[in-house]
């Protein structure tokens, strides 16, 4: 049984203009996403700017509402639940944002920030509190006697380790990572994603992991998504994903990931042209318009994701 | 507990450290024309304060044989035409201005806040209708909407408070919806929603204390304006009403002596000159000391 299952999510922003507020169209920013995310595992959710990653996890814990689809989480369907109902959901589902100077309140110090997941659903003495977010803040390595610091007196890393403390503060059973370390440093990164990774170990949490930088997704995923135009192209295992990518996209995507070796040389395959608009995506296939081994059909029928074998998902007529 | 590697521990080194409020002081300080502003402000709140000690007597005690005398040793600003001491009751009549200032203020914090809050954190169908009552009472003049309801609740200083304080309401609103909506996009928010965080909480403990500073500056640059409508309505007789010493008022019946005893049309028109002069140079150094960025 699935922890999260997300059915055939869509969110569609409309663009409106004028007085009146016409609707002249429709950002396609998520067309139909379906995946699950199991107890304890990790998905990465990779895709290049603009592909609607960041969307599909705020649409999960509805801070954006779902234009259709279905969100089960822990066996419940958050897109039914009525907001006093949804706010205690949001208890055991967390989030951690991409931007460590953005999410913190500049207002509040670190003991303030964290303590709030805690005084919004338990009822609990102030020393007890205290104790949680000293607890909390040693956890995810900031020292506790920092507890009455302001965030502009942090670091990006140490302000990104704060907001993992606030999702962490009610125990959560998952947590949807948007691009948690795209904003820090390269040498900051890795000691972020070993904090994820080991907190994984110790809490048994489940990660949807958004990211755009294939080698951090890699290090950190069981299975891997990648996202094109707002739907799945491919859905693998980590390792299947990385060693056998099926989709041409994938393929693409994959061969541009730099490998620390100046002596072995890889075959780039680049792609003509830009992302199509997301307004008014291509007929049939909407990566045809791009593909290298773009066939008739791809311009005409719209692929379904289907398994080619062992769990390795691919929306492609290739296969 | 789990043990920590040594590379994973942040080490308070790293910490950067500056003090926001320090920083903002100097700031301030170092500008002379709102330095100036503050100074002044400073001594109309004290001269109110110590009006008894500083001016023995009754200030509205008229006393007719030394009426219309020019300034001298004993009436330092002269008298008015009731022989009462001018500079008397311009002290006197700073109690009344900053008291008008700060009920005009308050009035228009109370209400325009929280209608300003719920109009841009909420949007949508309340958003338009607080707005289009907006529009409709910023398209009157504010002295003139102050008029209107003055001729509608009648004379006083408290339907003077009211009136003025009413017409500084859509000017609050304003301001703080449009803050609301640029903090409201702000990450934060998103984070207090995700942690289960009422609206209500939201509004109070996140977006409020990030709207502050446009409100305190407003603030100050509405308590000038609040003296000069208060001035004004009170220059046309239908403000505070005498024998209080309020400066509008003096200025009005110094009219008629205009030509023989300019001195006492002159100083109260000082006065009222002065204390909005200050609270504008106050609120536009405020404006540059507590956020570059900001201009209203």
């Amino acid at each position: 049984m699935a922890l999260l299952e997300v059915n055939n999510l869509k969110k569609y922003f409309p663009i409106k203009k004028g007085v009146f507020s016409r609707t002249l169209g429709q950002v396609r920013a998520v067309d139909g996403i379906s995946f699950t995310l199991k107890r304890g595992e990790t998905l990465g959710l990779v895709g290049e700017s603009g592909c609607g990653k960041t969307t599909v996890g705020r649409s999960i814990l509805r801070l954006i509402e779902p234009t259709a689809g279905q969100i089960t989480f822990n066996n419940q369907n958050l897109l039914d639940l009525e907001r006093e109902e949804l706010r205690k959901v949001r208890a055991s589902l967390q989030i951690i944002f991409q931007d460590p100077f953005s999410s913190l309140d500049p207002r509040m110090n670190v003991g303030q920030i964290i303590a709030e997941p805690i005084r919004n659903h338990l009822k609990i003495s102030r020393k007890e509190i205290r104790e949680r977010v000293a607890y909390l803040m040693e956890r995810v390595g900031l020292h506790p006697e920092h507890i009455s610091r302001y965030p502009h007196e942090f670091s990006g890393g140490q302000r990104q380790r704060i907001g993992i403390a606030r999702a962490l503060a009610l125990n959560p059973l998952a947590i949807i990572c948007d691009e948690p370390v795209s904003a820090l440093d390269v040498s900051i990164q890795a000691q972020v994603i070993n904090l994820l990774a080991r907190l994984q170990e110790q809490m048994n949490l489940s990660y949807l992991f958004i990211a755009h930088d294939l080698s951090v997704v890699e290090h950190i995923s069981d299975r891997v998504a990648v996202m094109y135009l707002g739907r799945i192209a491919e859905l693998a295992s980590d390792q299947e994903l990385y060693q056998n990518p099926l989709h041409p996209y994938s393929r693409a995507l994959l061969s541009a990931v730099p490998i620390p070796d100046p002596e072995i040389r890889r075959k780039k395959i680049v792609l003509q042209g830009d992302v199509p608009s997301p307004m008014d995506p291509p007929s049939g296939c909407s990566f045809h318009t791009r593909c290298p081994e773009c066939k008739e059909i791809c311009s005409q029928e719209e692929p379904i994701l289907k398994d080619a074998g062992d769990g390795h998902w691919v929306s492609c007529h290739l296969w | 507990m789990t043990e920590q590697k040594e590379d994973d521990v942040c080490q308070p080194g790293e910490l950067v450290t500056d003090n926001r409020f320090k920083r903002q002081w100097v700031k301030l300080k170092r500008n002379k024309a709102a330095l100036a502003g503050g100074m002044l402000i400073i001594v109309y709140v004290l001269s109110a304060f110590f009006a008894p000690v500083i001016f023995p007597g009754n200030p509205s005690a008229p006393n007719l044989i030394k009426s219309l005398e020019t300034p001298s040793v004993e009436n330092l600003l002269g008298t008015d035409e009731l022989g009462r001491s001018i500079l008397g009751r311009i002290i006197y009549g700073s109690r009344i201005s900053l008291l008008i200032a700060v009920g005009v203020v308050s009035v228009g914090m109370i209400l325009g806040i929280p209608l300003g809050l719920v109009s841009g954190y909420y949007g949508g169908k309340i958003d338009f209708i607080i707005q289009r009552i907006t529009d409709t009472m910023l398209a009157f003049p504010g002295f003139l909407l102050a008029l209107a309801l003055v001729a509608v609740l009648g004379v006083g200083l408290r339907n003077t408070v009211i009136s003025i304080g009413i017409s500084m309401v859509p000017l609050y609103i304003r301001l703080v919806r449009g803050c609301v909506l640029s903090v409201r996009a702000e990450d934060y928010v998103e984070a207090a929603k995700a942690v289960g965080t009422r609206d209500i909480a939201i509004l109070i403990r996140h977006i409020l204390p990030n709207v502050m500073v446009p409100i305190t500056v407003q603030t100050s640059l509405s308590m000038g304006m609040a003296i000069l409508f208060a001035a004004g309505l009170g220059f046309l007789g239908i403000g505070v009403q005498p024998p209080t010493p309020e400066w509008g008022a003096m200025l009005g019946s110094a009219r008629s002596y205009l030509f023989n005893a300019p001195h006492v049309a002159t100083f109260p028109g000082i006065a009222i000159f002065l204390a909005v002069l200050s609270f504008n140079l106050l609120g536009d150094g405020l404006r540059d000391a507590l956020d570059p960025r900001f201009r209203i």
